[in-house]
């Protein structure tokens, strides 16, 4: 299975989350919202700024920094 | 003695609108000892008992990430709650049960809040409460807090709760080699003497709880045991990298929880959420809305606090006056007794209250912009913006709670978790312009620009933004160099705001100002006071007077603003202790210049329309008050920093209002 960086997703997309890269209180922190290994997420924002997902029907708001850590595979 | 049922859920989840629901007028607002988290309490009552209410912060997790979560697991552990009650955001319920796994681990006794039902059942998002009971052990209430709803059953539910044995110890599973890990551990921490669950120390162990290996590693009695050495050695300090595998273990379960109880539509529905967020959140408009929506704010705030509401204050304000006047006069009170009423306290404690209608209207309008869910919608339109001067998008909050007072401005920056933001976010949190520099400006106003108090008082908030983005820049490139720190924000849903909770945030504030202008106002002013009529023989609130030698030794400083003059110099200076002192005093030394003067016509003679400019300037960007240093002490845990903000702020403020007022005279203004 092949993984890719979460901001390159676009608008509409659904994905799988895989594996976080980024450092581990961030990583552990965005795990405990949920966004855990094979969480689905949804791409609902993704122009400037920081990117909106969707996770289990509710939004959060990452940083492109830290969006670029998520590696995501296909849902 | 009364039971004591602890609040617990994530942010977001409608704990405070429980809270609010339960305990009504009966509570109070302090906080936790050592630390700066906001603790509530109150009371409510069920069955004519009454119960004691303690509402813990809002957390995702309940381990040692934050202050926050700190406070929160060390009082369901060691401040013995007889129930916890674990409110449940029903339209995000996995997340949510995330937190309530934890607290089982924990061995508590729970009763789960299943709130906002109704905007669950209006996204198609079905829970069936009793499935979820049967498979958590524990009971589950669904309701309807902003609406009251359910919260009966709710109290009857902890009641039950409290007096029924421990129920739903639910043993989670980690998968064989973390299982195996905690019952080792397990055995080993039966021998040693903590006031913690085993299970749920073992657990944390291995999760790299820094909190948790700390107070272990200081038992003597375990390290005496070889294997256990051993196996500290080998396991527990290597254990951080088991934590994530715990995270997804606590998921796997509450996926198991949910899969039966929990029913979601194939095609999720579209909310208005997701309308109003197309607009409020565009790359384009987001911001230029934002500013639009403070604006309004500020002249709505200006419309109904100053121009309907205030003007009853000041009549009832005189009324009181001539009252008191009378008062001491039939009752024979010496000529000394009846200066300190009218020109101390009725002049400066009541130039102060002449605000209060303005700064509630601001503080309900604020309210609502937070409850309906808009704020974070703010922080993300504000975070490229916020990155370009070095800092993110949270920060603005801190920024914006700013507006109403700095000391909880500066406190709110404990939710950025790396220390560059939050030591800049801090130092400069002081110019965003708090609610008691409102009265000056409007004294100012008055005075000069009547027609165009919005727009100045728009103004204000305006420069004060841009100074603390350039000094923000600043310190980024300089005093604290190093990455921007992550953006992780929720958005919740846009909701409507509950009256509750827009007037119990409100009367929090102003029952502050308040009490400030009846204590530390009132000090101040007495203080000042006996320094405008001493020495005897010198007239008082004259130049003469001890004051009058203070404001004259300090003025010349600030000639180059264009306002060198002793009584402005007083203001400023009391202004230190308390923003709001600085109108009382001036309230104070103008009422003595001309009997009967008002002071906006005092000031109108004292000031130009340029120099009253430059001194808003200076107000609004010298050193902060006494409470808010104090607070900057406190958050930074140096009295080094709280001094560095006192003199920089100074000087910018300083240097800004002279540049403001030569260069405007050279243009030509006056």
């Amino acid at each position: 299975m092949e993984y890719l960086s979460l901001v390159h997703l676009k608008e509409g997309d659904t994905c799988k989350v895989a594996r976080i890269q980024a450092g581990s209180s961030a990583t552990r922190r965005l795990y405990e919202m949920g966004f855990n290994t094979g969480a689905r997420i949804k791409v609902l924002k993704n122009d400037r700024g920081p990117m909106i997902v969707g996770l289990g029907g509710h939004k959060v708001a990452l940083g492109r920094g830290l969006a670029a850590k998520m590696l995501v595979g296909r849902a | 003695m009364a039971k004591t049922i602890a609040l617990v859920g994530n942010p977001n989840s409608g704990k405070t609108t429980v809270f609010n629901a339960l305990t009504g007028a009966n509570q109070h607002v302090g906080n936790w000892p050592g630390v700066t988290v906001e603790r509530k309490e109150g009371q409510t009552h069920h069955n004519n008992q009454t119960y004691r209410v303690v509402d813990l912060p809002g957390t995702y997790s309940l381990g040692a990430f934050s202050e926050d979560e700190v406070v929160a697991r060390e009082f369901i552990l060691t401040g013995n709650p007889d129930v916890v009650i674990n409110v449940v955001d029903a339209t995000n319920i996995e997340r949510n049960l995330y937190l309530t796994t934890q607290l089982l681990e924990m061995g508590t006794k729970v009763v789960i809040a299943l709130n906002m039902v109704d905007e669950a059942e209006a996204r198609e998002i079905h829970v069936d409460e009793k499935a979820l009971a049967q498979a958590l052990g524990v009971p589950v209430v669904r309701t309807v807090a902003s609406r009251r709803k359910g919260l009966d059953e709710l109290m009857a539910a902890a009641a039950a709760t409290i007096h029924a044995p421990m129920n739903g110890h639910v043993e989670l599973s980690y998968g064989k080699a973390i299982d195996a890990k905690v019952a080792r551990l397990r055995a080993f921490l039966a021998k040693g003497d903590f006031p913690y669950p085993q299970g749920w120390l073992a657990v944390k162990l291995l999760e790299g709880d820094e909190y948790v290996r700390q107070m272990v590693s200081e038992s003597s009695a375990l390290f005496e045991l070889k294997t256990f050495r051993q196996f500290w050695d080998e396991t527990v300090i290597h254990a951080g990298d088991l934590q994530l595998d715990i995270v997804d273990g606590r998921y796997k379960f509450v996926g198991e929880v949910t899969k039966h109880a929990v029913r979601r539509p194939e095609v999720e529905v579209e909310t208005f959420t997701d309308k109003l967020d197309r607009v409020l959140t565009h790359r384009y408009w987001g911001m230029p809305i934002f500013a639009g929506i403070m604006l309004i704010v500020f002249q709505l705030t200006f419309a109904i606090g100053q121009d309907f509401l205030g003007e009853w204050m000041v009549v009832g304000m005189d009324y009181v006056g001539e009252g008191l006047d009378r008062l001491l006069v039939t009752l024979n009170a010496p000529g000394w007794l009846l200066d300190f009423a009218s020109n101390g306290v009725v002049a400066g404690v009541g130039a102060v209250v002449e605000f209060v209608p303005l700064i509630v209207i601001l503080y309900m309008l604020m309210g609502i912009l937070e409850d309906s869910g808009y704020m974070a919608r703010a922080a993300y339109v504000m975070d490229n913006t916020m990155r370009a001067v070095g800092l993110q998008g949270k920060t603005f909050i801190s920024m914006i709670v700013g507006f109403g007072c700095n000391v909880p401005g500066v406190m709110a920056t404990r939710t950025l978790e790396n220390r560059k933001d939050r030591m800049i976010a801090i130092l400069i949190n002081p110019f965003m312009s708090c609610g008691a520099k409102i009265p000056i400006y409007l004294v100012f106003i008055a005075a000069f620009f009547p027609t165009h108090g919005g727009i100045v008082l728009f103004s204000a908030y305006a420069l004060g933004i841009l100074v603390a983005f350039l000094v923000a820049k600043i310190f980024s490139k300089t005093l604290f160099k190093g990455e921007v720190s992550h953006f992780i924000m929720e958005l919740p849903p846009y909701r409507t705001p509950t009256l509750t909770n827009v007037l119990r945030n409100m009367w929090d504030n102003v029952s502050g100002f308040l009490a400030r202008a009846g204590t530390t106002i009132f000090a101040v002013v007495s203080l000042l006071w006996v320094l405008a009529v001493l020495p005897t023989g010198a007239e008082p609130y004259g130049p003469a007077s001890i004051l009058g030698s203070i404001g004259q030794f300090i003025a010349p400083i600030f000639t180059p603003a264009g306002f060198g003059n002793w009584q402005a110099a007083v203001g400023l200076f009391s202004g230190i202790a308390a923003k709001e002192a600085v109108v009382a005093t001036l309230g104070m030394v103008y009422a003595g210049v001309e009997e009967g003067a008002a002071l906006v016509t005092a000031i109108q003679g004292a000031f130009t329309p340029l120099s009253a400019v430059s001194f808003m300037v200076m107000t609004l960007l010298y050193t902060p008050c006494a409470a808010t240093l104090g607070t900057i002490r406190k958050e930074t845990g140096s009295g080094k920093w709280a001094l560095f903000s006192a003199v920089y702020a100074f000087a910018i403020g300083w240097l800004l209002a002279v540049a403001v007022f030569q260069i405007g005279s050279l243009m030509g203004f006056a």
